[in-house]
């Protein structure tokens, strides 16, 4: 089977993330695998290990992604593509991610495409539904179990809590949502064996791409912190105008109701 | 001179420190109230590779230098210490044997299994009347046909109860003293071996140490380790070569100790001001880095000699003495730091000012390292 993985590097949203320049300031911030992303190696390397085949991760990056990408190589995927376009595009966003992965995939005979439900930084989770539309190939989000047998598929999806079981076939693109599986640590051994394991790298170039083809289609216009949350606001008095006041200031103040 | 470690022992040291830090760490306080390390993290610590990180690659292990398994031993010394000897027992003094001294039948036969770490090895020289004067072992070892029939008792040993294979010290000519001893391997299914008594101990929970108990144990000649009549010489080599290894998990101790205190010293007020702001306080906390600092270096610097094939005899003692004492200084100072919190279990530090103190004792005690290196010094004037 040949199994592909999108896979984004991205910041460690649990470490203090500081703004500079209107920019998320990259220096002294951890990067790490997508989580999401993390789960779909996981997935694809258990599905190689019950069918056979191979597993590549490919990252729409930059050079310090070739980190993440060995990581996996260590998890145990057999191959990783890094299409490096640092030199090339300033402000992508999904609609740029998902055209040059599509373009990379078009003519790969992909069997299974597994990427994150979202990421954790733009939290868009619109890269994997993207490419699979222009791939033209069924997809299934926010999976919680994929079950293969020769080319049925039966999924399940966390569909906000409850359960949607789909039935489907290859070829096929899922996203994976938190419960899929758990992510194993790379191994030691798989570490030092990632070395030699084939990391191709490519730019917009080698897939035949203009700058133009895969501009962004939406614009940043402002990035800001969430705001600091403020003390909270005891209310006293009778409970009846207790409850008067509150209902009035969701009202006018906190204005959701 | 080049102070920095290479890009593929960081990688593997930032994978450990995360493994550490997220799976052991969960359970720190769970080993250290039940006395046992949960399976699932003794199954995922075998998955990493952990257990072979001193064997050689040929053999199923990850195959580095000292100076890559002491930065690996930095991270694992940052955790609970009775998982710490877990690891560093198997990988050092309970492996180490036969990577060294075994020929190519016997690591064939048992590397491959310690490295997944289905196998897990013990170092069994200590007796009751052989401690510091381990020459003066009563264990005895009798060639009868292809076999040896070993007859003895050793005590305090490490993994006794989780080992399957056990480098063990025998005389085999009780006359000529330390030239007498010979090493073997044995397997705890051997007929005539049993694991005897477990110890109760000051700290290091989750770890277990116990008599092993020799009853007319039948060991086959193939599992001699190295010359007959060198097993003396081999245990001092197997130990000299431990002793960076257990430098560095030493210091690995340290730095979790330094974290926790300067966090700690900076939070907790007291006369209104934090109580980093006392010099008294901050000048504990001076004291600790600067030790610490001294002994990353030293650390290294014998690993260093080690991958040099260098003799360390004198510095590997001399590493062995001071990164065992800093422990204790630095311990001893993390508690005092934390005030009445340093003593209460509910809290890590007063675990590992216990388990500080077996760092002076096991492995040769301070003064058995001090009477080594004064040899040496004695020697290097003759
Ligand atoms: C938790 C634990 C784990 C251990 N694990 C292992 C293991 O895995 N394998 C193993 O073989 N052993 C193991 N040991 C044994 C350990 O190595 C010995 O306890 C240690 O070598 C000291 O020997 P002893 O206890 O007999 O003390 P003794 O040798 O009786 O020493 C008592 C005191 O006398 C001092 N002393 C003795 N001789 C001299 C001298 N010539 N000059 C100056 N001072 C001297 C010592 O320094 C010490 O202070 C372990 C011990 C413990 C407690
Ligand atoms: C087992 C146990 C039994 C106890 N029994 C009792 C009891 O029966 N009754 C009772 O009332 N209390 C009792 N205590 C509390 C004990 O007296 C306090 O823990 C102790 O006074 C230290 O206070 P602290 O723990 O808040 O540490 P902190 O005061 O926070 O001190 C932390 C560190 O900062 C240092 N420090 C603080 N201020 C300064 C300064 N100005 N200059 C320099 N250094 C400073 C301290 O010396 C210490 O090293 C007990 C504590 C324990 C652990």
């Amino acid at each position: 089977m040949n199994i592909y993985v999108l896979m984004k590097r991205t910041f460690d949203t649990e470490e203090k993330i500081a703004l500079s320049g209107g920019k998320i300031n990259e220096d002294g911030a951890e990067f790490i695998i997508n989580p999401y992303d993390e789960y779909a190696i996981e997935e694809a390397i258990q599905v190689r290990d019950a069918n056979g085949g191979e597993v590549t991760v490919i990252s729409v990056g930059n050079e310090e992604t070739e980190k993440q990408l060995r990581t996996a190589l260590a998890m145990g995927a057999d191959k990783a593509v890094l299409i490096n376009i640092e030199d090339e595009i300033e402000n992508g966003d999904q609609f740029t991610t998902a055209k040059i992965l599509a373009e990379y995939l078009k003519d790969k005979d992909a069997d299974l495409i597994i990427g994150g439900n979202v990421a954790i930084d733009n939290a868009s989770g619109q890269v994997g539904p993207r490419v699979a539309e222009l791939l033209t190939i069924p997809y299934v989000t926010t999976i919680t179990k994929l079950e293969i047998d020769g080319t049925n598929v039966t999924v399940t999806r966390d569909v906000e809590g409850d359960a949607e079981v789909i039935e489907t076939s290859l070829p096929l693109l899922v996203t994976a949502q938190q419960g899929l599986n758990e992510p194993r640590y790379p191994s030691l051994p798989g570490i030092m064996k990632a070395k030699k394991k084939p990391l191709e790298e490519l730019e917009l170039d080698d897939l035949d791409l203009e700058e133009e083809d895969v501009e962004a289609k939406t614009k940043t216009i402002e990035i800001y912190l969430p705001p600091k949350k403020e003390a909270g606001r005891v209310l006293t008095g009778d409970l009846n105008e207790q409850v008067q006041e509150l209902v009035q200031l969701l009202h006018t103040e906190a204005k959701v109701i | 001179m080049n102070f920095e470690l290479d890009e593929d022992i960081l990688f593997l040291k930032k994978n450990v420190r995360d493994f550490i830090q997220t799976e052991v760490e969960a359970v720190a306080m769970q080993i250290e109230e039940e006395n046992h390390i949960p399976e699932r993290v003794i199954n995922l610590s075998k998955e990493m590779g952990l257990f072979g990180l001193s064997i050689p690659e040929e053999y199923g292990g990850l195959g580095i230098d000292m100076v890559g398994k002491c930065a690996l031993y930095e991270e694992i010394g940052q955790t609970h210490n009775g998982y710490t000897t877990l690891i560093g027992a198997h990988t050092g003094i309970g492996t180490v044997g036969i990577v060294e001294m075994g020929n190519e039948q016997q690591k064939r036969k048992y590397l491959p299994d310690m490295a997944n770490g289905e196998k897990i090895g013990a170092f069994a020289l200590t007796e009751p009347a052989a401690g510091s004067n381990a020459a003066n072992l009563k264990t005895t070892a009798v060639r009868k046909g292809d076999k040896y029939i070993i007859n003895g008792l050793k005590h305090y040993i490490t993994n006794a109860t989780e080992a399957s294979v056990f480098t063990v010290m025998a005389a085999t000519d009780p006359e000529k003293g330390s030239k007498g001893i010979t090493s073997f391997i044995v397997e705890k299914d051997f007929p005539g071996f049993q694991v005897g008594a477990v110890e109760k101990k000051m700290g290091l929970r989750g770890s277990h140490s116990a008599e092993c108990i020799f009853e007319d144990c039948e060991v086959p000649v193939e599992n001699v380790l190295g010359v007959e009549g060198q097993g003396y010489v081999n245990a001092l080599k197997i130990l000299t070569n431990g002793r960076a290894g257990l430098a560095s998990r030493n210091l690995g101790s340290c730095l979790k100790l330094l974290d926790m205190s300067t966090r700690y010293a900076r939070e907790r007020i007291q006369f209104g001001k934090p109580i980093i702001r006392n010099q008294a306080v901050s000048h504990m906390l001076a004291e600790m880095a600067v030790e610490i600092e001294a002994l990353r270096s030293f650390t290294y610097r014998v690993a260093w000699m080690v991958d040099q094939g260098m003799k360390v005899i004198k510095e590997a003692a001399m590493l062995k003495l001071y990164g065992s004492e800093v422990y204790n200084r630095v311990a001893d100072k993390a508690v005092q730091i934390h005030g009445g919190l340093g003593y209460i279990a509910d809290y890590p530090i007063e675990r590992f000012f216990r388990d500080a103190r077996i760092t002076r004792i096991y492995e040769g005690t301070s003064e058995i390292q001090k009477n080594i290196i004064a040899g040496q010094l004695e020697k290097e004037y003759n």
